[in-house]
């Protein structure tokens, strides 16, 4: 077992890390910028270093600055938290090189889950299924017309060289592929100054499902899956599990996936595998492999009652993987919203500050991860993330009331929060539904936005 | 002599990424609506603009440097 751990963040998912560790009788070292000397990380935490100035580069992203910390304090492990260094494999080999634990996989895992090509390889030689495509570059449109057959239309035709969205075109038929091909090639070639392309399958609607595992570099088992399908910009604001869109046989297959990948690749701690699901198709794709605990980690822990912080900490002690999968069952529904300090009328403007009167919701089903006080002032220099509020019911429509309930009882006062907009969302007929996919908030945001004013 | 203050806590940058030159140099003159500097907040960019025009901006901020709402980014003249 651990004996004294460093929490190498800072924020909502620092006191949780800290928590975690002091549940299991764990020591622990907090680290904070001078920005930070104030938060409540630093409060919970047994020892506390400042480790540099308020900007990240300086501090939380210091590895320097942190192994030094770890060693002044005794440490044998660092906790790396989600953001800043988490999914740095230079980390985590850094960590390990100065004869500390890093909790959490090793830095050949994340170098290998970090790069697209060879995570696509790797889920691809394990069995899971990726985005239809090309294998590599397409050579001349023969060829690309054989991959036609693999991916059907629409189909996307990118540029090899490419990147920020230049040199993609689609094509929903053959005389369009006819013309589309040349013209990118082109394209890529004036652009990039190389005309390679490849090709994959356009998914229109999708959902974001990803599934949970725990592994101890031999053993890896799953804790089902969240959908994630309502997000900003690529930012997840609202997680659920399970997902109501999979069949029960799907699941199964989904989850089964995500365990083959973990143990082909002897993964060790935490990991989100991460897919895209076409309802119409019935299909699911691997999109990434994330290396880390998530901000949604949650309502995981929510309806399998498996506390995934303290079995990481567990796994990186040394102990074997303790849950067996037959020991994991899902139970009830749990819905995550993320509370940030953003202004949901006026463009999700940031609004840091400082917290005046704060209610923070109870009862039953109700979890509050944050690290809010009274008095707290927020900072500007860090994510807008204040505070994490999971509900947990018997069934999704018993959650989403939980939800609604809980965000009633909420008072954060002095800030502009996203609040407003999980009251509209839980009012929403197409989210009482589950009827949504990953492009569905932003419409959604255009017709309702305005009126989202605390 | 003006001062152009920043418009919102954050994180003073001169230019509009590492591998850019700043976006004014010490002595430059500006232009009001001339961009000169971003702030960044709960990582989002916001550009600092010049409210009126002047001959010799001088800048009282650092690159990187941790700035208060309405603090002083730079003189003008």
């Amino acid at each position: 077992m651990l004996k004294k751990l460093l929490v190498a963040n800072r924020g909502e998912i620092a006191v949780r890390i800290i928590r975690a560790a002091q549940d299991l009788g764990i020591a622990t070292v907090a680290v904070f910028s001078t920005a930070d000397a104030e938060s409540l990380h630093v409060q919970l935490a047994d020892e506390a270093v400042n480790i540099g100035p308020p900007a990240a580069k300086k501090s939380y992203l210091s590895v320097e600055a942190i192994l030094k910390a770890a060693q002044q304090t005794g440490c044998d492990s660092v906790h790396p938290g989600y953001g800043f260094l988490a999914e740095n494999a230079g980390f985590s080999d850094a960590v390990t090189a100065a004869g500390l634990v890093f909790v959490g996989p090793s830095g050949d895992a994340i170098r290998l889950m970090g790069d697209k090509v060879s995570a696509r390889t790797a889920a691809a030689s394990a069995g899971v299924p990726v985005v239809p495509g090309s294998a590599g570059r397409v050579e001349g449109i023969e060829a690309g017309r054989d991959v036609l057959t693999e991916t059907g239309f629409p189909v996307m035709i990118k540029a090899a060289a490419g990147g920020g969205g230049r040199g993609i075109r689609i094509a929903n038929t053959l005389a369009e592929f006819e013309l589309a091909f040349p013209q990118a090639q082109a394209e890529a070639l004036a652009a990039f100054g190389d005309g390679g392309l490849y090709m994959e399958k356009v998914i229109g609607k999708a959902r974001h499902i990803e599934v949970q595992v725990l592994a101890d570099g031999s053993d890896a088992i799953h804790c089902y899956e969240r959908e994630c399908s309502l997000q900003r910009r690529r930012q997840k604001v609202w997680e659920e599990a399970p997902s109501r869109a999979l069949s029960h046989a799907l699941r199964e297959e989904l989850c089964a996936s995500a365990v083959a990948l973990a143990k082909a690749v002897n993964y060790s701690g935490a990991g989100t595998v991460e897919y895209l699901y076409d309802d119409e198709a019935d299909r699911f794709y691997f999109i990434e492999m994330n290396t880390r605990i998530q901000v949604e980690h949650p309502v995981t822990e929510a309806i399998t009652g498996v506390d995934l912080v303290a079995e990481m900490l567990r796994i990186a002690g040394g102990e074997p993987l303790r849950p067996r999968q037959s020991d994991i069952s899902v139970k009830g529904h749990a819905i995550e919203v993320r509370l940030n300090a953003e202004d949901p009328a006026k463009d999700f403007a940031p609004f840091p500050g400082q917290v005046a009167d704060l209610r923070i919701p109870g009862g039953p089903g109700v979890r509050f991860d944050s690290m809010l006080y009274p008095g707290y002032q927020v900072p500007p220099f860090y994510d807008s993330l204040l505070a994490k509020l999971i509900v947990h019911a018997e069934t999704r429509e018993a959650a989403i009331l939980r939800l609604t309930r809980a965000l009633n009882e909420l008072t954060i006062g002095g800030l502009k929060t996203t609040k407003p907009l999980f009251l509209a969302l839980a009012a929403d007929a197409s989210v009482q539904a589950g009827d949504v996919h990953t492009r569905w908030l932003e419409g959604w945001l255009t017709e309702n936005a305005a009126a989202l004013a605390d | 002599m003006a001062q152009i203050l920043s418009p919102l806590p954050g994180t003073f940058y001169r230019s509009a990424s590492p591998d850019q030159p700043p976006y004014k140099a010490d002595g430059d003159a500006v232009s009001a609506g001339d961009v000169i500097g971003l702030i960044e907040v709960m990582k989002s960019f916001h550009e600092v603009k010049a409210e009126a025009a002047g001959t010799n901006i001088r800048f009282l901020a650092d690159n990187e440097d941790p700035v208060m709402a309405g603090a002083p980014l730079a003189d003008l003249d």
